[in-house]
């Protein structure tokens, strides 16, 4: 059913410009797979690669084991969704969904029986006959599911098809999606931008940056361990400390020097940051021995149900965050209060700014 | 008009108004209207004109009914203005599809201005041209007879039933009038549409059947009515690269006009060209499910 797809060495020029640099990845048959960064960063050219669209200027493409080079989009078993889903407006739903069949020959009695059943899977039964103006943004969005999977490929790419939705629909429609791929089995690759998308969804994800790979690991690896800062930053909120590493567990910036922990290939001469998560920092009244302190002042307080979003400034200026849980019991601080900003020196980490050489995938 | 005032002034404004109308009234609908009264009264001399004899009767229009190389004339016209129109699809369909879909947009304004160029130059001439090209001795049968294609010079104008030449030019002068709404039609087309065909596993002429023409229809439809409508009722061209064997309805009206100095039964065929006209155009639009509103778009 499903296949795996294989980069190699992969990649993509445009003239000067390098969309795509020595990409290695390895998508297992079956997995939900997301390659994450921001615009611009070579993910969609990815995307276009692995569909057929474009060559790779260097490396190769395997799916399911067959070299791709030199194979149409049309006669690759891939299917692409476009991120503004490019469904056929002058034909009806149904007729939509059996495109795929249509040009494949099929008859007309089982392309319809077979739209009819797709739309049961997408969940979207009786609108065989509507028109695509008729339809919906979620709606329109599983009819480009139901298109893509009745020609029954063995991966299915997406480009960013949950961009256009309010966040509502879009939140449901990460959930649809991945009950989808569970219950077809085909191997999804997903292109997003959106780091909540991307960590809610897939089995493992690929965080991009300047035609770059940085880092590919399950979710929990990524947002626990980003192994540069690139991928710190782009995946969560962090507090970044500017410094520098003096040597090994003391990092010395201007709102003073900390007890920290180098992550992976920091060295004292090469340019590095502290990164420290909001929600691994908390405010207190002393400062705390064993912990790195900060004397700060609460600039603003937001109350957002189940967290707390503190926003504080220390002596330099430099604004402090802190999200806590609600525990209903401890009031959030006033602003104005002057507190202690504390922070673990565990949870206190030290990555390399250089997002030009990834540091090595397989570890 | 309230926003063409602000933009323009008012004074500017009321003058493009007055002479839009102008035109209209002066040069389009009058003229129009009196050729309609003309057709239904008979061809008298001078001095009877408003007598007794001048009444109104509809045997300028019988005139034509009663001819039948005047019937078969017409339908010449309308059979050769319609091979005019599918030969300037086939011609322009693949360039508006390379203009809109795969040329360079750099480059594309560049390609419109080398089509436009021959436009600079009049109809007249562009047809003299032709025919010069095409005569017996003219450069066309020079140039075969120097590179041994053929062993003596050719009637060029007078192949397929003689109306070869006059497809020719009509082809030559018209078919831009065929690429211009094939082109901003295909133009609006969303390459993505293209491209999710292909990837569903279309084959090239898929796309084009199932995606492109069905989206470009209302371009398709307003280029053919345009061409069809224009080569029907061309004079110079079929005038002027006529064969032996051809002859076209305009040329019938301009006889019965200058020639024959009846305006009256001239006006009559005039009208019967366009009603005809206008008959067919709309059975190929119900044969082709176009409305007119697509049209107009």
């Amino acid at each position: 059913m499903s296949a795996g797809v294989e980069l190699s060495d992969v990649s993509m020029d445009f003239g000067p410009f390098r969309a795509v640099d020595h990409a290695d990845v390895s998508v297992k048959p079956g997995e939900f797979f997301s390659f994450l960064g921001p615009s611009g960063c070579g993910k969609t050219t990815i995307l276009r690669m692995i569909s057929g669209f474009m060559e790779p200027t260097e490396g190769s493409i395997k799916i399911g084991g067959q070299d791709m080079r030199g194979i149409d989009p049309n006669r690759r078993p891939t299917v692409l969704i476009f991120q503004n889903l490019a469904l056929f407006p002058l034909m009806p739903v149904w007729e939509n969904i059996a495109f795929g069949l249509e040009v494949r020959g099929v008859n007309k009695r089982i392309r319809r029986g077979k739209a009819e059943e797709l739309l049961n899977l997408v969940d979207l039964p009786g609108a065989a006959d509507k028109a695509i103006s008729q339809l919906s943004g979620g709606q329109k969005q599983r009819v480009a599911i139901a298109r893509a999977l009745a020609v029954e490929p063995k991966v299915m790419l997406l480009d960013e098809p949950l961009s256009a939705l309010d966040l509502k629909l879009r939140q449901h429609m990460r959930a649809e999606l991945r009950a989808i791929q569970k219950r077809t089995n085909v191997t999804f690759i997903y292109i997003t931008h959106d780091q909540g998308e991307a960590l809610a969804m897939s089995d493992r994800v690929a965080v991009m940056s300047q035609g770059k790979i940085q880092q590919v690991d399950i979710p929990q690896e990524i947002y626990n361990n980003p192994v540069n800062g690139f991928v710190a930053s782009f995946v969560g909120e962090n507090n970044v400390f500017t410094g520098e590493l003096l040597r090994a567990g003391k990092f010395k910036t201007a709102s003073g020097t900390f007890d920290v922990t180098a992550g992976q290939g920091v060295t004292k001469s090469a340019p590095s940051k502290l990164y420290v998560r909001p929600e691994h920092c908390h405010l207190a009244k002393k400062a705390k021995a064993g912990c790195n302190s900060i004397a700060a002042e609460v600039v603003d307080v937001a109350f957002e149900g189940n967290f707390i979003n503190v926003r504080a400034r220390d002596a330099t200026g430099k604004n402090l965050l802190v999200e806590s849980r609600n525990d209903t019991a401890t009031p959030p601080p006033e602003p104005g209060t002057k507190m202690f900003f504390v922070f673990d020196s565990a949870k206190a980490v030290v990555l390399a700014d250089r997002t030009d050489i990834a540091p090595d995938l397989a570890a | 008009m309230n926003e063409l005032a602000r933009r323009y002034g008012l004074s500017l404004s009321l003058t493009f108004a007055a002479l839009t109308a102008f035109w209209l009234l002066a040069l389009v609908i009058l003229p129009n209207i009196t050729l309609f009264e003309s057709s239904f009264r008979p061809y008298l001399p001078l001095r009877e004109v408003g007598g007794p004899k001048d009444v109104y009767s509809v045997s300028n229009y019988l005139t034509f009914f009663e001819s039948p190389i005047h019937i078969k004339v017409f339908f010449q016209t309308v059979i050769y203005s319609s091979i005019v129109t599918l030969l300037c699809f086939a011609l322009a369909y693949p360039l508006a599809y390379f203009l809109a879909k795969v040329a360079n947009i750099k480059s594309v304004p560049t390609l419109f201005l080398l089509l436009l160029i021959p436009l600079w130059v009049s109809e007249i001439l562009r047809s003299f041209a032709w025919f010069i090209i095409l005569s017996l001795k003219g450069p066309l049968s020079a140039v075969l007879i120097g590179l041994n294609i053929i062993d003596k010079p050719v009637h060029w104008m007078w192949g397929l039933g003689g109306y070869s030449g006059v497809l020719i030019g009509l082809v030559y002068t018209y078919v831009l009038f065929m690429l211009f709404p094939l082109y901003s039609s295909m133009q609006s087309l969303d390459t993505n549409q293209i491209e999710a065909a292909r990837d569903l596993g279309s084959k090239w002429w898929q796309i084009h059947w199932r995606v492109i023409v069905p989206h470009a229809k209302p371009g398709i439809a307003s280029g053919c009515v345009t061409v069809f409508m224009l080569s029907a009722g061309s004079v110079i061209v079929p005038t002027l690269l006529a064969s032996p064997g051809s002859r076209w309805f305009t040329e019938v009206i301009q006889q019965w006009m200058f020639e024959a100095l009846d305006w009256n039964t001239g006006s009559a065929y005039a009208f019967l060209l366009l009603l005809l006209c206008i008959i067919f155009v709309t059975l190929m639009m119900r044969l082709f499910k176009v409305g007119l509103a697509d049209i107009a778009k």
